[in-house]
């Protein structure tokens, strides 16, 4: 028991008038305590499916078809529907995305941090849950009185920040940001990361943000992973993904990054995404590859993997 | 601020009200003081000489003999005190009296039945939209929506006809039965209440559809709002979702509609309880208009005018206690 984090296979699809779009493909994700991951990909290519399929939250038109998630030796996918309810936000946490509206525009602040804490631990003292949300609320620097206020009276990184302050009330075990960043100006996003990793340091959880801006995952973040089209095409520590990446598709993205230090938000590499409704056969990248194998456009590259859980999925690196 | 804005408000339509029911009898050639008694002369009881001493007379007695501009300013004046003048046809009784005397059917009846239908058809509404209903739940609050083509008008006519008249289950018509001795005794009181049913349910059920499918349409989009969204991943229990982020939020615009709704509200329930032979409003509004008695039928029509538009003001008065983002936009 190693790990405390351990998806295997996990695939979803999602169900519309056009077909069956498979969101995630055989996904396969370890991560160790207090470890941090940045997962990255354009948009489309499944990394919100990923997070919310860990939370048990995909919705119809969508559905989990297939394999585990395993936190501290508990799959999440085997709970019953009431199990499962107490796991959110005590053993993992979602930060979604799309913070701006994600807090109740009629309730105060103080109120929403409550009702999160009342859902877990029902028979708890007010003012014992109170001293909670103001540690909550000083770890995400904010002052005490925004308790008091409402969503409207607050910036947009303020919110952020207390949606990131009840996503580490209960101190869950992993933390998942999505796009935390996606909305707010520059200066604003450096702060909302940096807080990020304060609270993650202090209560020791693992971190999987989810984004766009390699710059911001270089800086912090330990590990890396790449998807492509609804799976995960790489999995490297941060040095390698930006000194050496090993699959071509990770490859493209760091050169198109922009040239000093190789920081900022990819701007996409040549040629289309494709549609998850029509993939394409063997390597879902090989239209795109300029390093293309005879067998890429027949044959699904199978996993080459390295020490501690690191891997790329490329025909290239398959030992014959 | 805004209180201030709104009493203005209120005030420009009581002006503006009145104005119009001032000015409109006093446009036409035809004096109704004159109308009503030729009808009395014409059954025998006076000759055409005492006939316009009498007009005269009334006329005098109705300030009809000043000047038009003394006449509006003693008008404008009388219905902000809430003195519509005299009934000619039950003469020495006020308006301000006949409608004392019939408001309160009226208010109970409205009262009763727009908060159950509101609350009824905004619940009913919620749970056909809310996912995590029980498939027959969502069935049949969804149905629910086949009443919106209903109107109340309709409703009426067709309980008397079934379940008054074939059925006899409930009384026909009436405010209570014939016989019986107004008094505050129980038995009075239930008496009462049973002809009270078949008129608060045709109120009920003739605005019951348009809450649902309205709040059915809210719902459906407030579930998928990303307050909601985050309120399930933080591992609330869908009762509390349901109540405090879902609930809650959709109703705010259902509160503006009800404001609105309000003037149809008190129409429907003034030719309902006529239908129905309630000794309400609707009914003094129409013994009024069959005897051409045009102070009352004014009188009243301006006194509806003044309270919509105060109920209107007062549901926006109260708003901001439902919707902080209001409360801060007017501070
Ligand atoms: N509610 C949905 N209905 C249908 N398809 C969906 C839905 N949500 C996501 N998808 C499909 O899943 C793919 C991955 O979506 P998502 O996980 O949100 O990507 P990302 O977060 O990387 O931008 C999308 O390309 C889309 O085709
Ligand atoms: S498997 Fe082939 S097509 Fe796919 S990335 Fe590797 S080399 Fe390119
Ligand atoms: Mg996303």
């Amino acid at each position: 028991m190693e790990h405390l984090l351990d998806i295997t296979g996990l695939t979803v699809s999602y169900y519309t008038d056009i077909g069956r779009a498979i969101a995630l493909n055989q996904v396969d994700l370890r991560l160790k305590q207090g470890e941090k991951l940045g997962l990255v990909g354009e948009s489309g290519s499944g990394k919100s499916t990923m997070g919310l399929a860990m939370m048990r939250m995909i919705k119809p038109p969508g559905k989990v078809e297939g394999g585990s998630v395993v936190i501290g030796g508990v799959d999440m996918l085997q709970l019953s529907d009431k199990e499962m309810l107490k796991r959110r936000l005590s053993t993992i946490s979602y930060i979604p995305q799309g913070a701006m509206n994600s807090l109740n525009p009629v309730l105060k602040i103080k109120r929403q941090m409550i009702d999160a804490y009342r859902a877990h631990y029902p028979d708890h003292k007010l003012d014992q849950i109170m001293d909670l949300a103001h540690e909550a609320m000083r770890s995400v620097e904010l002052p005490e009185h925004v308790l008091e206020m409402h969503p409207h009276e607050l910036s947009g990184g303020m919110k952020q920040r207390v949606c990131i302050a009840i996503g580490i009330l209960l101190r869950p075990q992993i933390i998942i940001a999505d796009e935390p960043t996606s909305a707010l100006d520059v200066v604003t996003q450096r702060q909302v990361i940096e807080t990020l990793n304060r609270v993650q340091q202090k209560i020791g959880s693992a971190l999987i943000l989810i984004g766009h801006d390699m710059g911001l995952m270089a800086q912090s973040m330990d590990k890396v992973a790449v998807m492509y089209a609804g799976e995960i095409v790489e999995i490297n520590d941060v040095q390698t993904v930006f000194t050496s990446p090993k699959h071509p598709y990770t490859q493209a993205l760091i050169s198109s990054l922009p040239r000093l230090q190789n920081r900022g938000e990819f701007r996409g590499i040549p040629g289309m995404a494709p549609s998850l409704y029509r993939l394409p056969s063997g390597c879902r990248f090989h239209p795109r590859c300029n390093q293309q194998q005879p067998q890429c456009q027949t044959t699904s590259p199978r996993k080459s993997v390295f020490e501690d859980e690191k891997y790329v999925t490329c025909h290239l690196y398959e030992a014959t | 601020m805004f209180v201030i804005k709104r009493l203005l408000f209120v005030l420009l339509v009581v002006w503006s009200a009145s104005t119009i029911t001032f000015f409109i009898p006093r446009i036409s050639d035809i004096n109704p003081i004159r109308e009503r008694f030729a009808e009395l002369a014409r059954l025998g009881g006076f000759s055409a000489g005492e006939l316009e001493k009498i007009v005269e007379s009334y006329s005098k007695a109705f300030g009809l003999d000043k000047p038009l501009m003394q006449q509006y300013f003693d008008y404008i004046g009388g219905v902000m005190t809430l003195d519509f003048g005299v009934s000619l046809n039950k003469f020495p009784k006020t308006v301000l009296m006949l409608i004392a005397e019939s408001l309160p059917w009226t208010i109970g009846l409205i009262l009763v039945t727009t908060i159950l239908s509101f609350v009824i058809g905004n619940l009913v509404g919620a749970l056909a939209a809310w996912p995590l209903s029980p498939k027959w739940v969502r069935g049949v609050s969804t149905s629910f929506i086949l009443f919106q083509g209903v109107p109340p008008v309709l409703l009426a006519i067709l309980l008397i006809f079934f379940v008054a008249f074939k059925l006899n289950i409930l009384p026909i018509a009436g405010a209570y039965s014939i016989g019986t001795v107004p008094d505050f005794t129980f038995e009075f009181l239930l008496d009462v209440a049973r002809h009270q049913i078949l008129p608060g349910i045709a109120l009920i059920f003739g605005s019951l559809g348009t809450w649902v499918l309205s709040m059915r349409g809210m719902g459906i989009t407030i579930q998928g709002e990303d307050y909601v969204i985050f309120a399930e991943h933080k591992g609330l229990s869908s009762y509390t979702i349901f109540k405090d982020y879902y609930l809650r939020n959709a109703l705010l615009p259902q509160v503006t509609a009800l404001a609105l709704a309000l003037g149809n509200v008190i129409t429907s329930a003034i030719v309902v309880e006529t239908i129905f032979g309630l000794p309400g409003l609707g009914f003094v509004l129409i013994t009024a208009i069959r005897s051409n008695d045009f102070l009352v039928i004014y009188g009243i029509v301006l006194f509806i005018t003044i309270a919509v538009a105060v109920l209107m003001a007062l549901v926006e008065l109260l708003y901001p206690l439902l919707d902080p983002r209001v409360r801060q936009g007017q501070e």
